[in-house]
């Protein structure tokens, strides 16, 4: 077992597994973040928060999560290093011709750090408030749940007034895109790494990456924006 | 279309594997557009020879693109702007008159400079040695019908058994991988039945001996896909994961 995560292509599954992992993760945060849009003062949204917050699946979700994370950072980073290294330090002095190769799988240690540095803001952001420190905003609001009057926090308003600075939307939406050029090539790279893909399933899964990127960073630039633009006051 | 052309040349040279390199310029003229262009760098060491300097050294055999022994780095691509050629089969008509052309060997940590625009690739051949055949019992010539193949089969195993092991994928490749020759070189048995018998222990030695010799993890960027003169899939790539996690799940 630890001479096939050891291999090459065994570094590889674990940056695949996880990525897809990750890929999942996004799909069910860009659900509940739609919520934000439903122009209800948050109701609908503090729900799904207050859900997300509170079923048992989180205890296991959460730190798996964690995991999936650090797995795919120490390994991108460890494997990135070691493509270095068999590189050699040597470099071509009339330089790369070579067309038809993307910018985003050449440089996707680049865009994961920059993926990775959003992170950081962002769990300060929601994450610390919600779990460690508590914030005036967050105070309890009563909402219905299947016609039951509930008291939740209101994870709403602190969403609503994070995004009423303009530089937080700015650096949302440059962590967006980034994320979806880092899936432009990591979708369908994932499923190339596990063995599925052939001549005809990698252009369906390019063109099915590049519309889930495309997805995921519109779906996550736009959710900032327009709570910025639309939904303050 | 003029018929020759005067060219002046960028050339790595460098006097051993320890040896400090450098590029050395040389200007060449009245070179044919029909010549190749391993017979222009001919014409260039004639020159050399004539005038008592040491000769480049470069890689060749067959000229005629099956050895996979030409290599060169030209003008920032491997075997040089044309696509799906051997340096072998490129023509000096790629070239316009007075252009520079940069030559340079295989950069990358597995292939040392041995000397000039020699690279070792002795590790191509530690791979294959340590599962790239099949052990066959030697006897009477089989009957060709015997062991149906289905011609899609056939003809993808062809496709990967024209990998001619001249290295240009790792060449291209920015993480130093081998993984598209490991590929065809796993491919082309794994799909035929003669193959098969093999296949777990021939994925799983050369996947070790591959990393062993210190060639990069593939990270699907395609550059080799697009250098390789023989138009070696990636699907390869992808069969080789599947043939090796196969493998390892079996253990
Ligand atoms: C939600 C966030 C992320 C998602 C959904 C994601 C997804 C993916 C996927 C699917 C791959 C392709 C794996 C493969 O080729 O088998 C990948 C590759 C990669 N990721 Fe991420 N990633 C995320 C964040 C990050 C972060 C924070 C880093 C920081 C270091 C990172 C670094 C890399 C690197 C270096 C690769 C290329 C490695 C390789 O192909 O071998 N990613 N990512
Ligand atoms: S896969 Fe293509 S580029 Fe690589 S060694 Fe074989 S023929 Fe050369
Ligand atoms: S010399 Fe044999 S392939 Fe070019």
């Amino acid at each position: 077992m630890s001479s096939t995560l050891g291999s090459s292509i065994g570094k590889k599954l674990l940056m695949s597994l996880s990525g897809l992992f990750l890929i999942m993760f996004l799909l069910v945060h860009l659900t509940v973040n739609s919520f934000l849009l439903i122009p209800d003062g948050g109701e609908f949204f503090n729900a799904g928060a207050h859900f997300m917050a509170t079923t048992p699946a989180i205890r296991v979700i959460e730190p798996l999560l964690a995991i999936g994370f650090l797995v795919h950072i120490l390994y991108g980073v460890k494997l990135t290093l070691e493509n270095r290294k068999a590189r050699g330090s040597a470099r071509y002095a009339s330089g790369k011709k070579t067309t038809g190769v993307t910018w985003a799988s050449q440089n996707m240690l680049v865009l994961g750090i920059t993926v990775g540095a959003f992170l950081v803001l962002h769990i300060a952001h929601f994450w610390v408030k919600m779990k460690l420190t508590g914030d005036p905003l967050l105070e309890h609001t009563a909402i219905s749940i299947g016609g039951v009057e509930t008291e939740v926090e209101n994870a709403y308003a602190l969403v609503n007034h994070t995004f009423s600075y303009l530089w937080i939307v700015i650096v949302y939406v440059v962590a967006a895109v980034g994320l979806a050029i880092h899936l432009s090539h990591g979708f369908w790279s994932a499923f190339q790494t596990i063995g599925f893909s052939n001549q005809i399933w990698r252009k369906r899964l390019t063109v099915l990456g590049n519309l889930f990127a495309i997805l995921i960073g519109f779906g996550f630039s736009i959710i900032p924006i327009l709570q910025y633009l639309f939904y303050q006051g | 279309m003029e018929n020759s052309i005067n060219i002046k040349l960028k050339v790595w040279r460098q006097a051993g594997p320890k040896a400090k390199g450098r590029f050395e310029t040389y200007e060449l003229s009245n070179i044919s557009t029909d010549s190749s262009f391993l017979e222009m760098l001919d014409i260039l060491n004639e020159q050399l020879i004539n005038k008592g300097e040491e000769p480049v050294a470069f890689d060749h055999d067959c000229r005629e693109g099956i050895c996979g022994m030409c290599s060169l780095y030209i003008n920032g691509r491997p075997h040089g702007p044309d696509d799906d050629v051997t340096t072998c089969q490129l023509h000096m008509r790629k070239f316009k008159d007075g252009q520079t052309i940069t030559i340079e060997p295989w950069r990358s940590a597995g292939f040392p400079v041995i000397k000039d625009l020699i690279v070792d690739r002795t590790a191509f051949d530690q791979i294959i040695a340590a599962g790239g055949y099949v052990s066959v019992n030697t006897g009477g010539i089989p009957d060709a019908n015997a062991i149906p193949i289905p011609k899609p089969e056939a003809d993808e195993a062809m496709d990967a058994a024209s990998c001619i092991g001249c290295g240009a994928c790792v060449a291209a490749c920015k993480n130093g991988s081998a993984m598209l020759f490991v590929s065809a070189k796993v491919s082309q048995m794994a799909l035929l039945p003669q193959g098969r018998v093999e296949a777990t222990r021939r994925a799983k030695n050369m996947v070790a001996k591959m990393d062993e010799l210190g060639f990069g993890n593939c990270t699907n960027t395609g550059a080799c896909e697009v250098e390789c003169p023989k138009g070696i899939s990636l699907a390869n790539i992808a069969r080789l994961n599947r043939e090796f996690l196969k493998a390892k799940l079996q253990d």
